[in-house]
């Protein structure tokens, strides 16, 4: 569907064409469903389709394709699909439902959704994602999702940041896991009916491609390390997000980059690597020893008020006077206050902890302070609120959040780039398909809370059963087999691979590697990014890789359970990646969203975008360890005219 | 802090198993018990020893992928609380810690600390769910759930499929995690349809993957993180006895 060359070896810069519907854009996507081929029912039989991951999109898109009759195999690393990291969203999950009769529509989610992402999305995908998000909530809650309700029985719904209406669902601080669980059962119900197949502690480490098409994957079992191959007609990566690829991350200890990584070594452009969210209310980092960092959900900015002593005495919060205090939010952005976009309010943050005016025993944080909204509504009410998220922040840091304010600070949490698709979420390699958090497509250069598991479920269940159906269409009567020589190969150089881990006898672990690495990427490639800064930090990355290869210790063997194993394979990736990263941050000469180059601000500090010259998505292709060739597919506004964001 | 820890230490299913002990020293009170278990394997490593191989994953007590014997205790002593959610600060300087897998016939060690628990999927396939194909779900707003039976469909949905309550229970009895998701599902409208059909079949499903019977000894309860109330036992039973008078018999 692409007018471009494919040649994933490329070394031109080639024009990208993402194959969107032309028309009105709220007519596109019925139009092109109209459009789209179908497979008969008694035909989907004879297609073998290939999941990889089952958090929201991989569950969903599994089950649905399960529940139409295509065969599909679906894979996961963890011990049990229901444990995908998706189960960790807390806050809720957004719908153009105007529920609250507050003047939402698709149109204000859309727009909401492209303005937050400072006009670095695609406006079609996005358009088609607001439609969407109202068949999820159907879905959601016909399969028993338990969603919180008014005392009338109706869902009820919550405002999140960036945004001027109430368009959140959520079950309590726990709205990822009710969704998981309820594509979960979905899946399970699939699995139970035979439609489905699942593989659980199983890895894939590399995409097959086949004349040019993404033919199967190789994976590794977990448990016994045998290595092996699956043939589909279509490969599905629903794999999430590369947060990690700073080591300190809100996101689970598994989270990683692997089977994009992969599939981008086979050919499929990488987009955007450097738009990746900083969130703003996250537990500040207390030691060295500290494995990850906790969320705050963000739903606690509507009722939390961010501030900072306007000096750094360093004396208790509540002994600060309310004439001593900072309210910076409020006083900067007065109509949207504590709620501007995730971006802003981490810049916000970062500059007055870098002015010193940081609290908590390492100066690395700032106040989110319930006392108003106790004073106003009651303990009671707040702990119906937030009752979880306050006893998890009093677990983790053994401080009372209802008797002084919680401290918070910036962390890694969500990666807006991810493998480029087109339209029907196919990669530039044919048959390959990305899903969720593992796709560039919606959220441009910052994504807007409670998004993401909108815009998961939104591609599992209702976008891509049509596209792959209408790509699978096409390869009827093809049989799907591993019996092509490339399956040996890339078996081969999988083994190949941990057998150079395990006989490198270097003398540092994998972890002590990935937190220096982390360490690189979040002082360059963080909140805040210069050319100098990305220069440097490309070099220090390319050394400390060279360093990997050969002082890097795996202790035991591929042929079990070998969990440092696992981890060596999935901290290279993160080397190539952020490497990417830094190329990318350094190509884009301007600020936008989430992506912040200091050389590129406004008067206020705001990030400065450059429309004339960077309104592209950025997609890169491999290159064999060469610095990667940069490819753009322009990005058109005929909806909403782009402007310099304001949350004043 | 100082430490020392007895850690079980097995092959494979087939190895007998046996307690390794460690002095760890520098132990930060504010890691969580998850960060000591890692300190303890970057030292392992360090000194070429294999690490003591543990699932996790979110760290935040969500996933469910955590699960360890701390003193003999699911998941440690602190109640409702996962054992990556524990924290050092809950231990004493210079105590010794044991530290076992879930033992339990339906969840097999596969190695070290690391337990297999794919019953609980099964049990889950066998009827955990309501039947609705995507595409197939009417407007949201059009099944009202009285918001007492939303919030008692969520108490028990909360469960994180972790295990303690059967790791817990000295019959190995896996009733609790059954009860909350037949509890769950039950509570609201849209389960009604199959309520007989997925009780039986969950309940039989539970019994054919060698879990013992409840005989309310209430440890499960106490030892579960999110804090499931055996109340739901009691309306698994009744539900159980109900559909079997009902004549329903497992279906698949
Ligand atoms: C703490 C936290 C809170 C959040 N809260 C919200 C919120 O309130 N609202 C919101 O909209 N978003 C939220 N998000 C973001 C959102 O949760 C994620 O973006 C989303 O769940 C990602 O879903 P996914 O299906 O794309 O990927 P994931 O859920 O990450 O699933 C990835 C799947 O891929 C599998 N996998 C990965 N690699 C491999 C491999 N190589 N081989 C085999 N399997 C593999 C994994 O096993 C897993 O099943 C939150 C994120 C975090 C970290
Ligand atoms: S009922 Fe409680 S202890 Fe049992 S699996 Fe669920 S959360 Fe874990
Ligand atoms: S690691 Fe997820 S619950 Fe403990």
């Amino acid at each position: 569907m692409m007018s471009s060359s494919l040649d994933p070896s490329s070394q031109t810069s080639v024009v990208l064409d993402p194959a969107v519907p032309t028309g009105p854009i709220e007519k596109q996507w019925d139009e092109h469903r109209r459009q789209l081929r179908m497979v008969a029912p008694n035909n989907r039989r004879k297609f073998d389709v290939i999941v990889v991951g089952s958090g929201l999109a991989g569950a969903s898109c599994a089950a649905t394709l399960g529940e139409q009759g295509y065969n599909v195999k679906c894979f996961c690393f963890q011990d049990s699909p229901r444990r995908a990291h998706s189960i960790a969203a807390q806050g809720g999950i957004n719908a153009a439902k105007n529920y609250q009769n507050d003047g939402d529509s698709a149109y204000r989610l859309f727009y909401d959704t492209i303005k937050g992402g400072d006009f670095r999305s695609r406006e079609s995908n996005v358009w088609r994602l607001a439609e969407a998000s109202v068949n999820i909530i159907d879905q959601a809650v016909a399969q028993g999702v338990p969603f919180a309700r008014e005392y009338g029985g109706m869902l009820e719904n919550r405002s999140f940041g960036g945004v001027q209406v109430s368009r959140t669902f959520y079950a309590r601080g726990q709205t990822g896991q009710q969704l998981l669980l309820g594509a979960y059962q979905a899946l399970a119900r699939q699995i139970a009916a035979g439609t489905v197949e699942m593989f659980t502690r199983t890895e894939m480490l590399d995409v097959v491609v086949v004349n040019g098409r993404a033919s199967g994957i190789v994976v590794r079992d977990l448990r016994t390390g045998v290595v092996s191959s699956h043939a589909g007609h279509a490969v599905v990566l629903a794999t999430g997000g590369y947060s990690n690829v700073y080591y300190l991350s809100t996101n689970a200890m598994g989270c990683n980059v692997t089977a994009a990584w992969r599939a981008h070594r086979k050919g499929a452009y990488f987009a955007n690597p450097c738009y990746t969210q900083i969130h703003p209310t996250c537990i500040p980092q207390s030691a060295e020893h500290q494995s990850k960092l906790t969320l705050m959900s963000e739903s606690l900015r509507n009722d939390g008020r961010i501030w900072v002593p306007k000096d750094s005495r360093g004396r208790h919060p509540v002994d600060v006077p309310e004439a001593e205090r900072d309210y910076y939010l409020e006083r900067k952005y007065p109509s949207f206050g504590n709620l501007v976009p995730r971006d802003v309010a981490s810049r916000n943050a970062k500059t007055v902890v870098d002015r010193e005016q940081g609290v908590g025993p390492l100066k690395n944080g700032v106040y989110l302070d319930f006392a108003d909204a106790i004073g106003r509504l009651g303990q009671d009410a707040i702990e119906a609120r937030y009752g979880n998220l306050f006893e998890m922040y009093e677990r983790i840091t053994g401080e009372n959040p209802y008797q002084s304010p919680m401290r918070i600070y910036p962390a890694p949490h969500y990666t807006m780039g991810g493998l480029w698709v087109d339209y029907n979420l196919m990669s530039n390699l044919e048959g390959l398909f990305v899903l969720g958090e593992a796709n560039f497509s919606d959220h441009g250069a910052n994504r807007l809370g409670a998004s993401a598991l909108m815009q998961g479920l939104a591609d599992g269940y209702f976008i891509a059963p049509y596209t792959v159906a209408n790509y699978l269409a096409g390869r009827l009567g093809e049989t799907a087999s591993t019996s092509d020589q490339a399956f040996v190969e890339t078996e081969r150089a999988v083994s190949d691979r941990s057998e150079r881990y395990l006989s490198c006898s270097g003398s540092r672990t994998v972890d002590s590697f990935h937190r220096e690495l982390g360490r690189i990427v979040w002082d360059e490639c963080g909140m805040s990014r210069t050319a100098a800064g990305l220069e440097q930090a490309i070099g220090r990355i390319r050394s400390l890789h060279q360093e990997y290869h050969s002082d890097v210790k795996v202790v035991g063997s591929a042929d079990a359970i070998n969990q440092s194993l696992e981890r060596a394979g999935r901290v290279e990736d993160f080397f190539e990646l952020a490497e990417l990263m830094c190329r990318d941050a350094l190509d884009r000469n301007e600020s936008a969203g989430g992506h912040f180059r200091e050389e590129h601000q406004t008067e206020e500090g705001e990030a400065q975008r450059d429309d004339e010259n960077y309104s592209y998505v950025s997609a890169w292709a491999w290159n064999n360890g060469e610095p990667a060739t940069l490819h753009k597919e322009p990005l058109e506004f005929d909806v909403v005219r782009p402007s310099q964001r304001s949350y004043k | 802090m100082n430490l020392t820890l007895k850690v079980w230490r097995q092959e494979n299913a087939q190895d007998a198993g046996r307690f390794e002990e460690h002095q760890l020293s520098d132990v930060s009170a504010d890691s969580s018990f998850l960060e000591m278990l890692d300190q303890l394997n970057e030292r392992l490593e360090s000194a070429g020893e294999s690490p003591v191989v543990f699932d996790h994953d979110c760290r935040e007590g969500i996933c469910g992928a955590c699960g360890l014997m701390i003193n003999g205790q699911a998941h440690g002593h602190r109640a409702r609380t996962t054992a990556c959610q524990l924290h050092m600060r809950e231990f004493s300087d210079g105590e010794t810690i044991t530290i076992e897998p879930w033992r339990s016939g339906s969840f097999p060690v596969m190695r070290d600390l690391m337990v297999d628990r794919s019953a609980f999927d099964r049990i889950i396939q066998s009827g955990g769910f309501i039947s609705v194909n995507t595409g197939s779900a009417p407007e949201a707003n059009l099944i009202p759930v009285p918001k007492e039976k939303s919030d008692a469909a969520f108490d028990a949905a909360t469960c994180i499929g972790c295990g303690a309550c059967v790791a817990q229970c000295p019959n190995g009895a896996a009733q609790l995690f059954t009860a909350a998701k037949v509890g769950h599902l039950g509570a609201v409208p849209q389960g009604d349809p199959e309520a007989d059909q997925r009780v039986v079949n969950m309940v039989e499903q539970m019994q054919e993957e060698g879990f013992g019977s409840c005989t309310n000894h209430r440890e499960c309860e106490a030892a579960c993180p999110k804090g499931i109330s055996i109340s739901w036992i009691a309306g698994l039973n009744r539900g159980y006895l109900k559909a079997k008078l009902r004549g329903v018999d497992r279906r698949s």
